[in-house]
């Protein structure tokens, strides 16, 4: 029964991206391209070589590190819209430490610096939590002012007192031994993998083996029985964003960590939004997420080609993803199969 | 006071777009849609705004077609929303993201440039002599276009709509109990579609005033935040279209200071987080005590 | 001529054949009792004579012509009103708008004075006492139904359909309603009165129709009937009372509630204690506190005044979770929303409200072992029908989803037991099942507080009965001491004299 249910989930998620890459593919045609020459140049760049397939991995981290943070989230019925101003803020407090500290051993230092950039996304998220649960305002809104709030911020020290020599808003370069290492030379590809499989598998444990996950399950999927069962709606209502916003910040931290060594102004092209589109393709599920990330992460690779090659905006690949929320998002659009009903 | 009426002036300027997509807000939610999505149906406006101005060579012509396409845009919201019962806030998300990348890959097929387009012909603001003289009242006559008219407008007539007519009775007794209305044979869902697409075209023609009124060109994702914006203050003016008007109002104080500020020597992007800090003020202040529509969200069939 | 006849009407949703071929003939000028126990398909019936669902087979003639009806507006063109179990009324707008609402005289702008004089008309013409200028939300139930019966009147209804009306009426309110029907046909007005209530079927209608499982059984006129044989047809055997032995001793007080204010305009505070081994029954008519006197007892609403008291220790300022583990267990009145996750497993439900227990909770893990263990020997006990564990509870009937919590909540050894309207929506089976389950906690001795706006339950239950009326007790009592009429009073806020016990 339930098995079956899944497969079901699983077909509409396809029919939803089949769906999403044909509109894509009018929308290419409408501006005088081939769709066929586009999207064939797009596998291409993503899937051509070993190397852009590890590019296209190293591409899609970021995407299942926000995809995770806004899944778990909506595991506890809040839509974290905030993951963009998290991860930047998460960046920022890793650099900053990284940079500050670099007087401690390198493993020691890495470790810090991690948890300093999570503990910054904790805190960014904790906020639209907070005024979800203590004052009923949507969390939405909330988040989307802080993703402001935290980009002008970042942009602001990068700018300014953190700045590094020379004309790029960029702070200095942290220190070696805190790189992720790189797992396939010349590619982006490093250590910021195994953190990520290590973070998705203690996701799932977390919310289907642990009481504390059921709990925040329990209040996602009708916090008014969870009351009555004597579970703190509030509070989990606050943590849950709390353990989002240090997720979204991990996608900060593993970039700025892994590819850039620095923090970089604009080193995030919305991760945070794509991660909306991640985490409801993938079925708020961590499995789902990765999955989702990977596609994703191919669209984006691939789209750089696509762009070299034909006339088409890599912005294409956002119409298609932004496609892809939307069917998804609609039971009513795709009913793969009428006669399936509850019984 | 020349300064005064310079500052209400900038004021009035920066106020159209957040107005005007504070009363979409109010227009859908007060029904009972979550529209989250104001800022990419307003980024569709300001695109479609220059690409009917470029064709055409003229703005007015543009603007019809931001008008056009913001209504368009708006119906599909309401088909996602109403038809096809997606959950109303992703809908809102996944338009904002579909407008920003649809304008960009649009932009690069007309223009074949990325970030901005060509420069066409735009409305120009003009002052009327003698009016824009007077102390205060005088900011409305002075270095503004037919925009800020419009709006007020508009703002009335949503206002009339809603308050002294029988399709706003019944309108605004959707947003509360759709069930109710629609046993008394009023179709709902028709209301619905209807107040989207008008929200939609009020979104459509904010986003035009920002291409072709306080630019003549389109840049990628050049509503920025204002449409987030008019949906806070939609919030705190109460769903009501003279509450949207003030909290407007309010912002665009906000954002019109950072102009100022700039003098103090304060880093500009300081200054520009300061509308949004505002704004999480004032929910701080006022989010227990503002009461949306009781049945936001709820459809029926 | 017959004002209704609808023949083969089926309605399907999904799997299940709400309507299955019915036929169902209205006379001109006649109170029609459709009967039938929930679930049956009388509101589904009627919702497709009012043009909010529509069959998928059969035909409607209404007068004797044919009638497609697509929407409400459709059947007001024939004639046809609904008053509906949940009053469809916009709280916000005064009583007149909600009146004139989608057929509002004048143009584009509203006319209010024309409207105005349009409705007192009728208000005088039918003898309503209302006040046109009130909103809604400040109306009693009864006058929001009178609101609504206007509705039906000014958009020229002369077939009135009601849907359950008397599910929210106190006795007197109910004979109210009963006059201003009689009156109605009186005026040349069919009436169609759906409701599951015998002693309202022979009292009230002309003819009887009684739907089970989605098809007509049972067709005849009042005066050809009685209420044995009406019962049996409706439920098809012969139907016993589960009734409470007399004679068990009481134990010690275990729940203790010490000027406790329900509502905000409440004119008193109440104050109950229940004993172990007693069933004390709220009695009394909805929204007279008595949601507010269960959210209170577990913690969902803030005490404000007065002291609760259970076991002996002051619970009012505990948290839901810490008065849980005083031994409280729990059956509420709104199950979808407070009871259960309709999405989770079975299993999983079950362990909603004891994730903590040290059973099920191995360093922070859940044991599953445990849990399966325990939920397997309830769904057993309480012969659950289901297709595993692991089946999201919001598949199962009401009735199997109420046994699933009733299983839960009882097999943590509470010692006192919050039941709230344990019996509503399901079935005559499961019914019986519930109220076994209860008088055999009271047997172990379990203090229960039942509340429950079916009169009959109380009176078959309880040891004591406090009747419920505007925030206040009217009446408190050892069952017995009063008829169902004179409780019916108490309903209506008279108080019992001297004689409270």
């Amino acid at each position: 029964m339930k098995k079956w249910e899944q497969m079901s989930e699983l077909k509409k998620s396809l029919a939803a991206i089949g769906i999403a890459v044909l509109v894509g593919a009018l929308f290419i045609l409408l501006s005088g391209e081939s769709p066929l020459e586009a999207y064939g140049a797009l596998l291409k760049g993503a899937l051509g070589s070993p190397k852009s397939i590890a590019n296209t991995i190293s591409k899609s981290i970021p995407l299942a590190f926000t995809g995770l943070a806004v899944a778990l989230g909506s595991r506890c019925g809040m839509l974290n819209i905030g993951a963009e101003g998290q991860l930047h803020a998460g960046a920022m407090a890793a650099v900053l430490t990284a940079l500050g500290l670099s007087f401690l051993p390198a493993p020691l230092l890495l470790i810090v610096s991690i948890l300093a950039g999570v503990a910054a996304g904790m805190i960014v998220g904790s906020i639209p939590g907070f005024f979800k649960a203590k004052l009923n305002t949507s969390e939405v809104i909330v988040a989307i002012m802080l993703n402001y709030i935290c980009t002008l911020f970042t942009s602001y020290l990068v700018n300014g007192p953190v700045k590094s020599q020379g004309s790029t808003a960029q702070t200095e370069v942290i220190p070696e031994g805190v790189w992720l290492a790189r797992l396939v030379p010349q590619t982006q590809l490093t250590a910021a993998l195994f953190i990520l499989i290590a973070v998705a598998v203690l996701m799932y444990i977390f919310l289907w083996k642990t009481s504390v996950g059921y709990q925040l399950r329990a209040v996602g999927a009708n916090p008014s029985a969870a009351g009555t069962a004597g579970i703190p709606v509030k509070r989990y209502m606050i943590s849950a964003m709390v353990l989002s916003g240090g997720l979204a910040a991990l996608a900060g931290v593993t970039e700025v960590f892994g590819k850039y060594h620095r923090f970089i102004e604009g080193f995030s092209p919305s991760f945070g939004f794509t991660g909306i589109a991640v985490a409801i393709l993938g079925r708020n599920h961590p499995a789902g997420v990765l999955l989702t990330s990977l596609l994703f992460g191919i669209m984006d690779m691939g789209a750089l080609r696509m762009s070299r090659v034909t006339n088409v905006s890599t912005n294409m690949v956002t119409v298609v993803q932004s496609l892809v929320i939307l069917l998804v998002a609609a039971p009513e659009l795709i009913k793969w199969n009428k006669k399936r009903k509850r019984g | 006071m020349a300064d005064i009426n310079n500052f209400l002036a900038l004021m009035l300027q920066l106020s159209v777009p957040i107005v005007l997509g504070a009363l979409c807000g109010t227009i859908a939610e007060r029904g009972g849609i979550i529209l989250l999505g104001v800022e990419g149906l307003m980024l569709i406006g300001a695109f479609a705004g220059v690409a009917g101005s470029f064709f055409t060579g003229s703005a007015f012509a543009g603007a019809v077609l931001s008008v056009a396409a913001g209504a368009l845009a708006g119906w599909l919201y309401a088909l996602f929303c109403l038809k096809w019962k997606a959950q109303q806030s992703v809908v809102g998300v996944g338009i904002n993201l579909f407008a920003s990348g649809i304008t960009a890959v649009l932009l690069k097929a007309i223009w074949h440039t990325e970030g901005m387009s060509d420069s066409v012909a735009a409305f120009s603001s003009f002052t009327v002599p003698g009016l824009s003289r007077i102390p205060v009242i005088g900011a409305l006559f002075y270095e503004q276009s037919p925009y800020l008219y419009l709006m007020i407008l508009i703002v009335a007539a949503v206002w009339i709509l809603f308050y002294r007519t029988k399709y706003g009775v019944r309108y605004r007794a959707i947003g509360d109990q759709p069930y109710a209305v629609q046993t008394c044979g009023v179709p709902v869902n028709r209301y619905r579609y209807i107040a989207m697409m008008a929200a939609g075209a009020i979104a459509g023609l904010a986003g035009s005033y920002l291409s072709l009124a306080q630019n003549n060109l389109f840049v990628t994702d050049m509503v920025s935040g204002r449409g987030f914006m008019g949906l806070a203050a939609n919030i705190f003016g109460g769903w009501d279209p003279l509450g949207s008007l003030g909290a407007g109002m309010v912002f665009a104080v906000a954002q019109a200071a950072r102009f100022y500020l700039t003098d103090f020597e304060i880093p500009s992007q300081i200054v520009q987080m300061l509308p949004y800090i505002v704004t999480l003020l004032i929910l701080l202040f006022v989010g227990k005590r503002v009461k949306g529509p009781e049945a936001l969200g709820k459809l029926v069939d | 001529m017959d004002a209704i006849k609808m023949t083969g009407i089926v309605k399907c949703f999904g799997p299940v054949r709400a309507n299955d071929g019915i036929d169902f003939i209205v006379r001109e000028q006649e109170i029609h009792c459709l009967l039938g126990e929930n679930g049956t398909g009388k509101s589904t019936l009627m919702n497709i004579l009012f043009g909010l669902y529509h069959q998928d087979e059969g035909e409607i003639f209404i007068h004797g012509k044919k009638a497609a009806i697509a929407n409400p507006n459709d059947a007001y063109g024939l004639g046809i009103g609904m008053v509906h179990q949940h009053f469809m009324l916009v709280n916000q707008l005064t009583v007149l708008e909600n009146i004139i609402m989608g057929n509002e005289p004048g143009g584009l702008f509203l006319d209010k004075k024309k409207c105005e004089e349009k409705v007192s008309e009728l208000v005088e013409r039918f003898g309503f006492q209302i006040d046109l200028k009130e909103k809604v939300v400040n109306l009693s139930v009864g006058m929001r139904q009178r609101v609504e019966i206007l509705k039906t009147l000014y958009r020229g209804a002369d077939i009135i359909i009601l849907d359950e009306p008397t599910a929210v009426l106190t006795p007197q309110e109910v004979d109210e309603l009963f006059k201003i029907l009689r009156q109605l046909k009186k005026e040349g007005r069919t009436i169609v009165f759906i409701t599951h209530k015998l002693n309202e079927t022979m009292a009230l209608s002309d003819r009887i129709t009684v739907l089970r499982k989605g098809k007509v059984v049972f067709q005849c006129s009042t005066s050809d009937t009685n209420e044995k044989e009406l019962a049996a047809k409706m439920v098809g055997r012969s139907v016993e009372t589960v009734t409470a032995k007399k004679g068990q001793k009481k134990g010690d007080v275990v729940l203790e509630l010490q000027n406790v204010r329900l509502l905000k305009k409440a004119r008193e505070t109440v104050s109950l204690t229940v004993h172990g081994g007693e069933i004390l029954g709220i009695a009394g008519v909805d929204g007279n506190g008595q949601q507010e006197l269960e959210e209170l007892i577990i913690g969902n609403r803030k005490m404000k005044e007065g002291v609760l008291r259970i076991n002996g220790t002051e619970a009012q300022k505990m948290s839901v979770k810490d008065r849980k583990k005083l031994g409280i267990g729990y059956i509420p009145s709104d199950r979808h929303k407070n009871a259960m996750v309709a999405d989770f497993s079975i299993a999983e439900n079950f362990l909603l409200g004891y994730q903590e227990e040290e059973r099920y909770n191995n360093h922070g893990f859940i044991n599953f072992e445990n849990l399966r263990k325990d939920a397997q020997e309830q769904t057993e006990r309480f012969e659950t029908k289901l297709a595993g564990l692991d089946q999201p509870i919001g598949q199962l009937s009401g009735g199997n989803q109420q046994k699933i919590i009733m299983g839960r909540e009882t097999s943590h050894d509470p010692s006192f037991m919050l039941v709230a309207q344990p019996v509503r929506g399901l079935d005559i089976g499961a019914i019986e099942k519930v109220h076994r389950t209860l008088l055999e906690l009271k047997e172990q001795g379990k203090a229960i507080l039942l509340i429950s706006a079916e009169l009959s339950d109380i009176l078959n239950l309880s040891d004591r009965i406090a009747v419920f009326y505007e925030g206040r007790v009217s009446a408190l009592f050892e069952n017995g001491q009063y008829t169902k009429e004179e409780i019916g009073l108490f309903m209506t806020g008279k108080s019992a004299g001297g004689k409270n016990s």
